[in-house]
């Protein structure tokens, strides 16, 4: 057994994290970036940092990850990054043709003190940023937040950079995607277009990390936000951001700069998430809600009648980002299943408080934690002290369904042992009744395949 | 695209006659590359995580260690305690007021734990640069405990790949010569630099075990501290993926005096000399014998094997780009033997006497690549009219997208290629992705525009 050395026995961890339930700021800050048209992300640190997250996001996506450094060298540690810096600005732009460059630091470079903004700046004075090409920057301490929040950073750093009221009010709404995959931004823009709501969704991911294959490499696919989109963004009529991690800073720029006011939602996972996203679409663009999607609305509540029986009482352990933890645990209890342990490395009082809300008279015995020390590790001890049903979380979850032969869906970032998961979305009705097949089929083919014999059954 | 930077230039160059071979190398990444290289960090932790029975905690940030978790499928015969994935996950108040204490804090609770027999420190950038005494808190813990607590001094920025591989060395080193305790047999080797990926190793231990000769420690592939620990009584070192194992070979040899030689198990050829080699080494007539049986025997179903595959594959043209040039000069060698033509080779690491060994060995018209880029490699792939790619993760997905069938030869292969067998799941591979049917619907015609 993989995990063989981990017991049920909890001692208190203060210092030592295992099998950590989150990774670093960077990248989310280069996936964020990947989603803006045009835009090269650009690693401000040593080279193994942009090497790994273009990796992590190849092994995600299955597709080439482009991304640049300014590999630090020992130099570069001692008397800054600077001269790094203003060098690979002209070195990609004159190579790598970008619209857009968007830096985001390191741990290493944000100890040593570079200040992106002057950086920046001082490349442009010397003339190193083509006319009409631009240098956004974000920044992304490793040792701060998680991936989670280099995510937002980013999505914060694109706003600021660009967003302009021009006074001229138009009736767009500015929807941001929240850290989901681009077949969910490619969902999210279906339904507006089916509610007849124009929105700019920032960052959009589709068309990018879904690229078909065409017998080219293109450096910069034809997805991904629009610059001119998020210039417009300033003069939208109203900001729908989706999930609190992943949007909240971005929206609170927006409004301080340009005065759009917002609205936070979480990510439309599950019925009553995805209710909310549609009445908030609604509700900002003035528009009612067209029989098509309260169809898509009723086939995924008829599905789960159908099958209601194989998910009641069902116990499920699940990690991840609190952004997609909290819907999901919301759809979960609402079809009357059991998530029991939650695990999220990701810090933020929220996370507790919202748990604590969905779950302390429904489900009292769940246990949930997140930040320091809540990690994959302290999950499989929960689990060895009481066993689960399902597991739902990213592709670090397989050592323990292995081991302990407990059914497992996959979702949310890392997955980088199965694909599926940047063409069919998990937001939406749809995506729901997508996760709910997902749920179904490991939690039946479980059955089908231990049950004792005269409980074998054809129809189910 | 084919457009390059003039700093780059030097670092490209296509085999023309046997005049002198020029190329740059050994140099840091242009600031603004989109490089696939890595850092030193990397360099250190992929060469230590084999060893299955130690704990490997990486002092720093989170990232460092998600980044490294169990990506190499480097198999373990017995303890998986290298699989999991241990950090002092190091938050702003540590950057400000310092790291030790956590790091102190993580070792005691990371030993009480899991009980293991020596436990690597890994240290990355942000430690560097804050000043935590890593060597300080090992000793301390070290002796309070009483295992092998070894620092790993590999902050990323001092350099790429290869300088970490020579830092991880340098922890070896210091195991080596502590214990005398495994019984010699009467033929002693080391295998220095295979990781046992897909169960290489396995298959590398099983030849030469039937030739009569023992592996005392194999590093760091399936290795144990205590193996390693008696490695110094070995007769011989056997070196492959000589970038990040010579140093410890050449130390083995100064301090131990024990000799070494190069070896490759890729391709026939190659996997049959590093039998060979072995054998002359002991100056036995035994030995050799063995080994000639050995091959013959491997070889007698392998070779009809290939030429199955060499007919199918005749005319098609390869790329290779791939961390260490020496695993390069086995691919163009074995490529060449199921009728493959190398037109572009490169290496992310390699030096000048790997490239001369490359330029000697390719054919006219070659382009070798030092540090490359996906921009660099799409263009050069297209304009050779390569049809296979063989590469690790970062490039699968350009040569799929460039229509280009893809071989991983790198920490993501799911065959094992190295031995005879390995040849054979080779061609299989090399067949079977530039052959696959999927090919025929994409208009290939577009590439050439």
């Amino acid at each position: 057994m993989l995990l063989r050395h981990t017991t049920d026995e909890i001692k208190e961890r203060k210092a030592l994290t295992v099998n950590p339930a989150k990774t670093c700021q960077p990248v989310g800050a280069m996936y964020a970036a990947l989603g803006v048209h045009g835009c090269l992300p650009h690693s401000h640190g040593s080279q193994g940092c942009c090497s790994y997250h273009r990796s992590m996001l190849t092994r995600h996506y299955k597709e080439p990850v482009m991304a640049s450094t300014s590999s630090f060298t020992e130099g570069s540690s001692v008397f800054g990054g600077q001269s790094n810096l203003v060098q690979a600005i002209n070195n990609i732009f004159t190579i790598y043709n970008p619209d857009i460059i968007a830096i985001h630091s390191t741990c290493l470079s944000e100890t040593i003190g570079d200040d992106l903004k002057q950086i920046s700046q001082k490349a442009k004075e010397e003339g190193k940023v083509p006319e009409g090409k631009y240098v956004v920057y974000a920044n992304t301490p490793s040792y701060v937040g998680s991936h989670v929040t280099g995510y937002a950073n980013m999505v914060k750093g694109f706003i600021r950079s660009f967003a302009i009221n021009t006074g001229k009010k138009t009736k767009k709404i500015n929807v941001l995607s929240g850290w989901v995959e681009p077949s969910d931004m490619r969902e999210m823009k279906r339904l507006s277009e089916l509610m007849k709501v124009e929105i700019i969704l920032l960052p959009d991911t589709s068309d990018v990390l879904d690229a078909p294959m065409t017998g080219k490499h293109e450096m910069y696919p034809k997805g991904g936000t629009k610059l001119e989109d998020i210039v417009e963004m300033g003069n939208a009529k109203a900001t729908l951001g989706l999930g609190h991690w992943c949007t909240n800073d971005a929206a609170i720029q927006l409004e301080n700069t340009c005065k759009v006011k917002f609205t936070i939602e979480e990510l439309p996972i599950g019925i009553r998430a995805t209710d909310r996203y549609i009445q908030a679409l609604s509700r900002l663009g003035a528009v009612s809600v067209p029989q098509s999607i309260t169809d898509e609305r009723g086939r995924l509540l008829d599905m789960i009648t159908d099958m209601h029986q194989y998910l009641a009482g069902k116990r499920v352990a699940l990690w991840g980002d609190p952004d997609i933890l909290i819907p999901l645990t919301e759809f979960l209890v609402d079809m009357e299943m059991k998530p029991v342990y939650i695990v999220s490395g990701t810090p933020g009082k929220r996370f507790m408080k919202k748990m604590e809300e969905l779950l302390s008279e429904k489900i009292p015995e769940a246990k949930f934690k997140n930040g320091l020390n809540a990690d994959m590790y302290l999950m499989h001890q929960w689990i060895k002290q009481q066993g689960v049903d399902l597991l739902i979380g990213n592709t670090y979850g397989k050592y323990i369904s292995r081991d302990d032969g407990i059914p497992f869906v996959r979702l949310g970032f890392p997955t980088i042992d199965r694909v599926g998961h940047s063409y069919f979305p998990t937001a939406g009705y749809q995506g729901a009744m997508r996760l709910l097949e997902k749920i179904l089929n490991v939690l039946l083919d479980k059955q089908d395949a231990e049950c004792p014999e005269e409980k074998f059954e054809l129809v189910m | 695209m084919s457009q390059f930077l003039t700093e780059r230039l030097s670092q490209i160059a296509t085999k023309n006659g046997n005049e002198y071979f020029k190329i740059a190398c050994s140099k840091p990444s242009l600031a603004g590359s989109v490089s696939q290289r890595a850092c030193v960090f990397c360099g250190s932790r992929v060469v230590l995580y084999p060893i299955a029975d130690a704990v490997h905690l990486i002092h720093g940030p989170v990232g460092c260690a998600v980044y490294t978790w169990d990506i190499r499928g480097a198999l373990s015969s017995g303890p998986e305690l290298h699989r999991n994935s241990f950090t002092t996950d190091l938050r702003e108040k540590n950057i400000i007021f310092g790291g030790e204490k956590k790091l102190e804090e993580s070792l005691n609770e990371l030993i009480d734990k899991y009980q293991p027999k020596a436990a690597f420190v890994y240290s990355t950038c942000i430690v560097g640069v804050i000043g935590d005494d890593v060597e300080a808190i090992c000793r301390k813990v070290s002796k309070a405990k009483g295992i092998d607590v070894l620092p790993v001094m590999s902050e990323g920025f001092q350099g790429s790949k290869k300088d970490g591989y020579k830092i991880a060395c340098e922890a070896l080193s210091k195991l080596l010569g502590t214990s005398d305790s495994i019984k010699l047999g009467k033929y002693n080797i080391n295998i220095l630099g295979d990781f046992n990926l897909a169960g290489e190793l396995w298959m590398l231990t099983e030849y030469y075990q039937k030739m009569g000769i023992e592996l005392l420690a194999t590093i760091t592939g399936d290795g144990r501290i205590e193996k390693i620990r008696n490695a110094h009584r070995a007769s011989l070192n056997v070196v492959q993926c000589s970038g990040s194992m010579m140093h410890l070979a050449k130390h083995m040899k100064e301090k131990y005096g024990i000799p070494f030689i190069k070896v490759s198990y890729f391709g026939i050829e190659d996997m049959s000399d590093a039998l060979y080699e072995v054998a002359n080494f002991f100056k036995s007539n035994e030995l050799l014998e063995k080994a000639t049986q050995l091959v013959r025997e491997e070889v007698k179903d392998l070779m009809p094997a290939l030429v199955e595959y060499k007919k199918k594959l005749e005319g098609k043209k390869a790329a290779i780009y791939v961390g260490g040039a020496f695993k390069a000069i086995s691919l163009v060698k074995a490529l060449r033997l199921i009728g493959v033509k190398t037109v572009v080779v490169g290496s992310q690491t390699g030096n000048k006497d790997d490239y001369q060994l490359l330029a000697d060995l390719c054919d006219e018209g070659t382009i070798l690549v030092d540090d490359s880029n996906p921009n660099e490699l799409s263009d050069f792939v297209q304009k050779t009219g390569a049809h296979i790619f063989i590469g690790g993760v970062k490039e699968r997905p350009i040569a799929h997208k460039l229509g280009l069938g893809f071989c991983d030869h790198n920490h993501e292969r799911k065959e094992a290629l190295a031995g005879y067998e390995g040849m054979l799941n080779f061609a299989q591979e090399i067949y079977a992705t530039a052959c696959s049917p999927v090919w025929q619907f994409v208009r290939k015609e577009e590439n050439f525009r």
